[in-house]
């Protein structure tokens, strides 16, 4: 049996990978630095479509963290993201307009490029509103995270996607091009995501938050996964299969410890709720290139017209990793 | 000139350059072994960047893979030539790349001075110390380990198992006692000398060349034959993790650092520049004679490695998720379940909260909505009120909501018109004392006013759900603590119950009862009970209720005995 399965996993990894060398022909180079990329650098990879407004503060953010490469994909924005961020010079930027949903949600094309780029590299794969906290993030460069990764012989490191949401109606907010989107939209639920593992591929499916609480509440199963495994020492055979939730070799999902220890883990901050929202919700859940058609997006524009908000009287306000460490969202695990 | 170097480099050769100056500087004659496996070209450029420095020396290369012998080989190679080339030094100091002095090496020079007989070296035997990662301990002396263990994992594992399996057993040299202990020392000249000119030195060699982690152990043992006084503790501090690999110190460490008052600390990271520039320290006479305390970082460490193996109990997250029908401690803190109690008193869940001060909810397993102390939509934590989205995942919607508020003490009410699957969360969780009154439902049946006609079925299905729930609570793999009784032995003595759920809850902070709650008016209900008889349906979960135990009760409320109870 479990022979059987891991042969048949084997599979589905390799055609993940052909699936994706396939995709990879999607992409046209607009500004290809990667020869800049040194053996020991860490790697960002992220897909973006019309995001201009938040990108300035997407590169700030990771930059502070200290990542050194950023491998972008462009599908096919109208607004002036691509060009300011073929300007940066850490950046390497491809195009392609093919439909986002034929490409498994980009995965396909970031698979592509991970295995052509970042083999043995720490390799961070983000959305541009998604941003990275890990233990320490505030005094120690993620290439010191990186490290004790290696030292310790842990391969993947898992961290889970925190909705953030502005105290009010979220149309009510004014994101500016540059601002830290966690200035407004600081608060988030401290203890309400519950989860269950996957006996196939041994990650966690989680769920929860403000979104299961507020949009999902009568029909649970389908509110959004939070578990994510962003941070990764790449190999080439190495695919995700659904966005970054899970990944194939099935061993770099065990992010979590089955016996009561805590792993070392991190946040992902979601800075979904501003007021680019209601009309991101409309757009996609027209256009139908997201998970399930945009299922996600038609209960948004449905639940709350599109203007929900999501602030209770339980809500946290974020001040820094160690609060969210005290609360069990995330855990220092063996780093001290 | 008092205090040699013996350097073991492999990597990271600019910090290495850094700290062999620093040694150098402060008068150090400095003997550097650099990994053979490093590239030649990587090997001049090194040699040369440290060719100003005329008490540097390289001694030959070796091969030094982590546990194997190549490190120790590399160590007597270069103390050799120590102590040849450089006839004053009186200790010598064994340290690798990633060890940074943190006081200034004059003192380290004074406190040798002040100990010129005395080689520090972690040494113990293996029976007294549970130190070792996998499981060899003793057997680390008393098997072959020909293989790497890093690098052919599964050959080293058969081949421990099959020697295992044989039984069999190497002799251990005459005359030495096998000691481990960190493979960082400082030794007297007179010590390493003995050991490096042992007759029986090829004997040794040869016998610890097949031991595991002969680094940890070789000078640990062999001291104990030469020494003339062993401080059985390392000047460097090192600290290992659950897995024996070493944490690693960054620039947010360099405060802990400095109040350990350690000599020499490791393993610092590559990049942690503020440790590298502020590290040693410059020399302060007031500081000077200070023995190292590593209490503060002892603390830390121990409390991560703590985090990692134990975690906080009642926490389910990304990161530690323990089956929750493994586990005896489920949910975060103690937390009451009480069933019948609320339908014996209307006015059980406000009085109870006057009485203890906890949170008291109301059903929170109920098929309509969750209901929370303060009846909310949404409580601590974010949860929902949803009974949809609680009963999606219920156990997880208990060990949130007790996590949440784990701070206070949380009692709820339950009952066969709730959700049931949370039934044997509850009756395996050690933290939950679980009160019952069997056959309570039958009270606002009765109030209800319908005939028995009406409710037989309703009854039954109310019955037959609550003995669904009573042998679960009765199952040989309950760990809660249970305490149930039927409806007719409660109302002999209702008082004597409650005061002591009212203890149980509040603790030391509980008062004896003031104030009674109302119970239901109970006139009539046994002819209602003998009415469901008729109708065939016996409610033999109620226990037997008469007109003459129905009646008001007039017990004095009972005066607290002065008695410490445990919470």
């Amino acid at each position: 049996m479990s022979f059987l399965t891991s042969y048949r996993l084997r599979w589905q990894r390799k055609r993940w990978r052909a699936r994706a060398l396939r995709k990879g022909r999607e992409l046209q180079p607009v500004a290809d630095r990667t020869k800049n990329i040194a053996p020991k650098d860490v790697l960002l990879f992220c897909t973006f479509r019309n995001e201009d407004i938040r990108l300035p503060f997407f590169f700030d953010y990771y930059r502070k963290l200290g990542i050194n490469h950023f491998l972008m994909i462009d599908n096919g924005s109208e607004d002036d993201g691509p060009a300011f961020a073929q300007e940066q010079p850490d950046v390497s930027l491809w195009r392609t307009d093919a439909p986002y949903g034929d490409a498994r949600y980009g995965v396909d094309w970031l698979t592509y490029l991970q295995g052509k780029y970042a083999d043995g590299h720490w390799a961070l794969t983000v959305d541009v509103d998604e941003f990275f906290v890990y233990p320490f993030c505030d005094t120690r460069p993620i290439r010191a995270l990186a490290d004790w990764l290696d030292a310790s012989e842990v391969r993947s490191f898992g961290a889970m996607l925190l909705d953030m949401y502005p105290k009010g109606p979220v149309g009510q907010t004014s994101y500016e091009r540059g601002d830290d989107p966690f200035a407004t939209a600081s608060w988030f639920d401290p203890g309400n995501y519950f989860m269950t593992q996957n006996k196939l591929l041994k990650n966690l499916w989680i769920q929860g938050g403000p979104r299961a609480r507020s949009f999902f509440a009568t029909k649970p199963k389908q509110a959004p996964a939070l578990n994510k495994i962003p941070f990764v020492k790449w190999r080439k055979p190495y695919a995700y299969v659904s966005s970054t939730h899970m990944m194939l070799p099935r061993g770099l999902n065990l992010v979590y410890d089955q016996q009561g220890g805590e792993k070392t883990s991190g946040i992902l901050l979601h800075a979904k709720f501003l007021n680019t929202f209601g009309d991101r919700a409309t757009e996609e859940a027209k256009r139908g290139e997201h998970y399930r058609k945009g299922q996600e997006y038609k209960t948004y524009a449905e639940r709350h017209g599109t203007d929900p908000d999501l602030w209770c009287q339980w809500s946290e306000q974020y001040i820094n990793w160690r609060q969210l460490e005290v609360l069990g969202l995330m855990s220092k695990g063996n780093w001290a | 000139m008092s205090l040699g170097v013996i350097m073991l480099v492999h990597t990271d050769f600019d910090r290495a350059e850094q700290l062999v100056r620093h040694w150098a500087d402060a008068g150090c004659p400095v003997v550097v072994h650099v990994d053979s496996n490093v590239a030649q070209a990587t090997y001049d450029r090194f040699e040369k960047s440290l060719a100003d420095l005329a008490d540097v020396r390289f001694s030959a290369r070796h091969r030094c893979e982590w546990g194997t012998w190549g490190l120790v080989a590399a160590s007597q190679e270069a103390a050799t030539l120590l102590l040849e080339d450089f006839p004053d030094v009186q200790h010598a100091f064994l340290a690798s790349g990633a060890c940074l002095p943190l006081r200034p090496i004059a003192d380290l020079r004074r406190y040798l001075d002040a100990h010129a007989d005395t080689d520090f070296i972690e040494s113990a035997t293996t029976a007294d110390v549970p130190w070792t990662v996998g499981g060899l301990d003793r057997e680390r002396f008393t098997l072959y380990f020909p293989f790497a263990w890093k690098k052919h994992r599964r050959i080293f594992d058969v081949f421990v198992r099959i020697q295992q399996m044989l039984r069999y057993r190497r002799n251990i040299p005459e005359g030495i006692t096998p000691h481990m202990g960190s493979q960082w020392w400082c030794l007297t000249r007179q010590t390493l000398d003995a050991i490096l000119r042992d007759p029986n030195r090829q004997t040794y060699d040869a016998y610890f060349q097949k031991v595991w982690i002969p680094d940890e152990s070789y000078y640990q043992t062999l001291t104990r034959l030469h020494a003339r006084k062993v401080e059985s503790r390392s000047l460097t501090m090192a600290k290992f993790d659950y897995q024996g690999k070493p944490h690693i110190f960054f620039d947010d460490h360099a405060e802990l650092l400095q109040r350990s008052k350690s000599f020499v600390a490791r393993k610092i990271w590559r990049d942690a520049d503020l440790l590298y520039h502020k590290f040693p320290l410059p020399v302060d006479p007031v500081s000077a004679d200070d023995e190292p305390v590593s209490g503060a970082v002892d603390r830390v460490f121990s409390q991560a490695v703590e985090r990692r193996t134990l975690g906080r109990s009642g926490l389910y997250m990304h990161s530690r998720f323990p089956s929750i029908d493994r586990q005896t401690n489920i949910a975060a803190a103690p937390y009451a379940v009480l069933q019948g109690l609320d339908d014996i008193f209307p006015e059980f869940q406000p009085w109870l909260t006057r009485q203890t001060g906890a949170q008291v909810h109301g059903h929170l397993f109920a098929k309509d909505r969750a209901h929370f102390a303060d009846d909310s939509e949404v409580y601590r934590g974010g949860l929902s009120d949803n009974a949809r989205l609680r009963d999606y995942h219920g156990k997880m919607f208990l060990t949130n909501l007790i996590w949440n508020g784990r701070d206070e003490h949380h009692c709820f009410q339950f009952g066969p018109a709730d959700t049931q699957e949370i039934r044997w969360t509850l009756a395996k969780d050690t933290n939950a004392s679980i009160w019952v009154v069997s056959g309570a439902w039958s009270i606002p049946l009765f109030a209800s006013g319908r005939s028995a006609s009406d409710v037989r079925a309703e009854a039954a299905r109310l019955q037959r759900t609550e003995d669904k729930f009573l042998k679960v609570l009765r199952s040989p793999d309950a760990r809660a603590r249970i305490k149930i009784m039927t409806l007719a032995q409660f109302i002999e003595a209702p008082m004597d119950v409650l005061q002591t759920i009212i203890d149980e809850i509040a603790g030391h902070r509980g008062n004896a009862l003031t104030e009674v709650p109302q119970m239901a008016d109970l006139t009539g209900l046994p002819d209602f009970l003998q009415d469901l008889k008729n109708q065939g349906m016996h409610p033999f979960l109620t226990g037997d209720i008469t007109t003459g135990n129905t009646q008001p009760t007039r017990s004095l409320p009972r005066r607290k005995p002065y008695v410490i109870s445990g919470k």
